[in-house]
Parts: structure tokens; C-alpha cells; sequence
């Protein structure tokens, strides 16, 4: 029973820890003055200029663009790669996972500094600017190797022989992968997607080395709005980033619980 | 046949992972003007006192994650498994906020006139200098990296088997002798995993510590930062910079993996 009450308590501590924070930059989110520690009076101010800074909304834009195609991309590179890999022999497999892996291990800003030097090499030579096509470019790279390490284990709870028996009853082989073999896969392919996504709306560092000075991302706009010293503005955009994603959270435990459920009917029935 | 699919992949990792590597290489080994050169890599031992830092803040900050997450996971992994999800869900919502803005709730939190220095005035004490020092980089780290120290350890703490802890004590272990020869030893592998998830974040930051340092506790990512986009600008000595961060990770890896081998020998 004591440990209980111990337990319960260092739970709590934890949480408290984890979320107090948060929670003040909420609550003053509503202040009606610049003031960080002192609450004056309630305002939803600071969610009107929000909406009205032209920045941070097309930095929002430009950060939702981004994620949108580099997830893409990426899921599609990504899901190719798995196939190829699974069917690889054990050396050149082996040596494909240890390059996959390098932009996992490696520091942010070791991938980042890397990529700029790259970029920095071939603008000069290739006439073209930082921006768009090379925050796209990176994102992609550190996205790709999740989408592959999501992927790669559906394969081994895969019937092996299935893409074979497809293709022995008449499926050419593109319709016996697209009819047989990417359903199979498809779990481990939207998991990728969904944390690539995240991933790059989420990316502060890698975009901050290879963004130019025209296109900026929402992470990068935020930083430069706190080198700034004070702007209430970020309260009221961590606010609704939070509220969306309590949202997001609670939606997909929903859907989870529903799969599980409905899984569960048919191996009862 | 099916191999050729992953050749684009393979294309671009060639292109945007090991070309940019050997361009650091390349560019850590010469001089402005392309000139093979040692002197880059000479200097960084000018930064050693960085080095020391960027290590010794990220040791404590593992540590203290270590410490936290631990009974943490411990507690979490013995709860009804109905309310499992949810709790972990609830630890783990923090982490989805971008890192820069719990950095700043901390900034705001600490400041000279924040809200922990007017608790502390309205109780009648002094106002204590928080923000800009040490203390607050590492709470920074803790505070960011903990999420990478609860998961790893969790997901291996939910696997123990309970009739496998019945049976040590049944075999006449106390309490103590169970968590240090049963849980402890078959956490490892997690345990590993969240040293490397957390301490290598920490070690190449130069967020935390420009937002909650302010500056006067440079590490080494402030170091390869300026470097390249900073008022220091000289890629040749930031390249020599990540060379040297690189190496320190993959030996403190190696000797990480090093553990995890030994244990993986001991329970065979």
C-alpha cells in the first residue's frame, strides 16, 4: 500500500515535470500584457496577431508543403528500397542497412553541416539557391531510412512464397506486387509515412543548415522569434500546436482501439 | 530482378549521405584554398575545454535521465495493463511539442523575473540567477531527452516475464537481489539504447544551450554552428569540428555495444 502511495507520488513528480511548463506558456497565452510571470488579465490578442503575422503563416505553409512531398517521396524511395533490400544476397544487404542507417546515428547537425557543404559545392557550380528544392532534398534523406527500417519487418512476417504463387497463377509481376505483396507491407508503409511526416514538420536543425535565406520553415521562424526578446505570440502557437496534437493523439488511440477490437471479432468468430 | 528497385535508393543515399561525409573528410583535411593541410584538425584541440563540457553536460544530463526514467518505467511496466497506453501516451505527449518551444516555456520559467524567481521572492527569499547557467542547460537536456530514456527502457521492462521475478524470490531473493540479478540485467539492452538515444542529442546541441545558456556555455554544436553560419565563418576548422564529434560518438558507442555483447554472453 505504501508503495503504492510512493509510486502514485513519483508518477505525478514526473508528470508535473513534464508539463508544467506547457501549461504556463498556456495560461499566458491569455495575458492581456508582455509579461511572462505576472498575469494581468484574459485576451485572445495574441491568437489575432498570430493569425495576422504574415511569417509565421507562411512559414506554417511552406513547413506543411514540405512534409507533404518529402514524406511522399520518401515513402515511395523508401518502400522500392525494402523490396530490393529484402531480395538482396547477405553482404550487399548487410552493407545497404549499415549506409541506412548513418543518418539515424549520426548528430542532426553533423547531417545538416554535411548536406550544406554538398549544396554549397553544387550552387556554385550548378547555379541554383538554397530554398525549396534543398529543404526538400533533406528531408527526404533523413526520412527515408525510417520509412525502410518500418517496412523491412513486414517482410519477414510475410508467407514468403506469396509473390511467387501470384505470379504461377497468372499475375504479371507488377499487378502480383501491387495485388499481393504491397497489402501485406502496407502497415509498416503508412507507420513510415506517418513518422516521416512528423519528422519533417517537427525538423528544426537539418532544415536550419540547408535552408537559405528565402524559404524558412515554421521551427526555423520560431527560433528566430525567440532570439527575440520577448514575443507572446509563441505561447499562443505552442497553445494550438498542443491542442492539435491532443487531438491527433486521441483520434489514432481511437482508431487503434477500434482495429483491435475489430481484429479480435474475427479471430473469435 | 526485384533488386533493381532499390537502386534509386541506393543512388540517393551515395549522393546525400556518403558523398556529403566525404566532403566533410575532404573539407576537415584542407585549407581555403583546397590545399591538403592538417592544421584544421590541430586546432580543435584549442576547443578542448568545449569538448569537455559538451561531454560532461551530456553524461549528467543521461545520468539524471537515467535516474528519472528508470523507477518511471519500473511503475509504468507493473500497472493494470488497461491504463498502460494511456499513462505512457500521457508521459510520452510532451515530446510531440517541437523542441524549441518547450526550450522556451523554460526560458520564460527561469528567467530573473519569471514565474519560479516570483515564487521564490513572494516566499521572502533572494531571487536566484537560474537562467544562463549550467544548471539550466542540463535541466534543458533532461528535460528534452527524457521521452528517449522512458521508451527504450519501457519497451524492454514490459517484456520481463512476472513468473520469472516469482521465481527469484521464490528461490530466496529479497527485493534488492531481484532488481540487481533479475530486472537490471535483463533491462540492459534498453538501458543502452537510451544512453546512446539521449547522450547524443545532448552532446551535439546548440539550441539548449544558446537559449538557456545564453551563451556563455558554448558546446560543441555552438562551436560547428558558428563555423558555418555564424560570425566565425570557416567550414574547413567546422568540418575538423564534426570529424572529431563523430569519432567521440562512435567510440562511445563501441564501448556501449561493448556491454550489451558481454550481457547477451552471460544470459546464453
Amino acid at each position: 500500500m505504501k508503495n503504492k502511495i510512493l509510486s502514485r507520488i513519483y508518477v505525478g513528480l514526473v508528470l508535473m515535470f513534464l508539463y508544467v511548463p506547457i501549461f504556463v506558456l498556456i495560461v499566458f497565452s491569455f495575458n492581456e500584457t508582455k509579461s511572462r510571470s505576472v498575469f494581468s488579465g484574459f485576451t485572445f490578442d495574441w491568437y489575432v496577431k498570430l493569425f495576422q503575422n504574415e511569417l509565421i503563416m507562411s512559414s506554417l505553409l511552406n513547413t506543411i508543403i514540405i512534409a507533404v512531398i518529402a514524406s511522399v517521396l520518401s515513402t515511395i524511395l523508401g518502400t522500392a528500397a525494402a523490396v530490393g533490400i529484402n531480395n538482396m544476397k547477405k553482404l550487399p544487404r548487410s552493407l545497404t542497412m549499415q549506409v541506412t542507417n548513418i543518418p539515424i546515428i549520426n548528430p542532426e547537425i553533423v547531417t545538416g553541416v554535411s548536406l550544406m557543404l554538398l549544396f554549397v559545392f553544387f550552387s556554385a557550380r550548378m547555379h541554383f539557391e538554397f530554398g525549396f528544392v534543398t529543404l526538400i532534398i533533406a528531408h527526404i534523406t533523413f526520412n527515408v531510412p525510417y520509412i525502410i527500417l518500418n517496412v523491412m519487418p513486414k517482410f519477414r512476417q510475410m508467407t514468403p512464397n506469396l509473390y511467387n504463387a501470384a505470379q504461377d497463377l497468372g499475375c504479371s509481376p507488377a499487378r502480383a506486387f501491387f495485388k499481393v505483396v504491397l497489402p501485406e507491407i502496407m502497415p509498416g508503409v503508412i507507420s513510415g509515412f506517418l513518422m516521416a511526416f512528423t519528422f519533417s514538420l517537427d525538423d528544426f536543425v537539418i532544415s536550419y543548415f540547408t535552408s537559405g535565406a528565402t524559404s524558412q520553415t515554421l521551427p526555423i521562424t520560431i527560433y528566430s522569434m525567440t532570439r527575440r526578446k520577448i514575443s507572446p505570440e509563441i505561447n499562443s502557437l505552442s497553445t494550438l500546436i498542443f491542442i492539435v496534437i491532443i487531438i491527433v493523439l486521441i483520434v489514432k488511440n481511437i482508431i487503434e482501439s477500434r482495429n483491435i477490437k475489430k481484429r479480435s471479432v474475427k479471430t473469435d468468430g | 530482378m526485384k533488386r533493381i528497385i532499390s537502386v534509386p535508393y541506393l543512388i540517393w543515399m551515395a549522393v546525400f549521405t556518403v558523398v556529403p561525409l566525404i566532403m566533410v573528410a575532404y573539407f576537415a583535411f584542407t585549407d581555403s584554398e583546397g590545399r591538403f593541410t592538417l592544421i584544421n584538425v590541430a586546432n580543435v584541440s584549442r576547443y578542448t575545454n568545449i569538448f569537455i563540457r559538451s561531454i560532461g553536460f551530456a553524461a549528467v544530463a543521461t545520468v539524471i535521465c537515467l535516474i528519472i526514467a528508470y523507477p518511471l518505467c519500473y511503475i509504468l511496466s507493473k500497472l493494470d495493463r488497461k491504463y498502460q497506453g494511456t499513462v505512457l501516451m500521457i508521459v510520452m505527449l510532451p515530446m510531440w511539442m517541437n523542441y524549441l518551444l518547450r526550450t522556451y516555456a523554460w526560458m520564460t520559467l527561469l528567467g530573473n523575473n519569471g514565474i519560479i524567481n516570483q515564487i521564490i521572492s513572494f516566499m521572502g527569499f533572494e531571487p536566484v540567477k537560474m537562467l544562463n547557467t549550467s544548471g539550466a542547460v542540463i535541466l534543458g537536456m533532461v528535460y528534452n531527452y527524457l521521452p528517449f530514456m522512458i521508451l527504450p527502457i519501457y519497451s524492454v521492462m514490459v517484456k520481463i516475464d512476472e513468473s520469472v521475478l516469482t521465481a527469484a524470490k521464490d528461490l530466496g531473493c529479497n527485493a534488492r537481489a531481484v532488481l540487481f540479478r533479475v530486472v537490471l540485467p535483463s533491462t540492459f539492452p534498453g538501458i543502452t539504447s537510451g544512453i546512446t538515444m539521449v547522450f547524443v542529442p545532448a552532446i551535439s546541441t546548440f539550441i539548449i544551450s544558446r537559449m538557456l545558456g545564453g551563451g556563455s556555455h558554448m558546446l560543441i554544436g555552438d562551436l560547428i554552428e558558428m563555423q558555418f553560419l555564424g560570425n566565425a565563418y570557416n567550414p574547413n576548422l567546422g568540418a575538423a569540428i564534426s570529424l572529431v564529434l563523430m569519432v567521440i560518438i562512435l567510440l562511445i558507442m563501441s564501448i556501449l555495444n561493448q556491454f550489451d555483447n558481454e550481457d547477451d554472453r552471460v544470459l546464453m
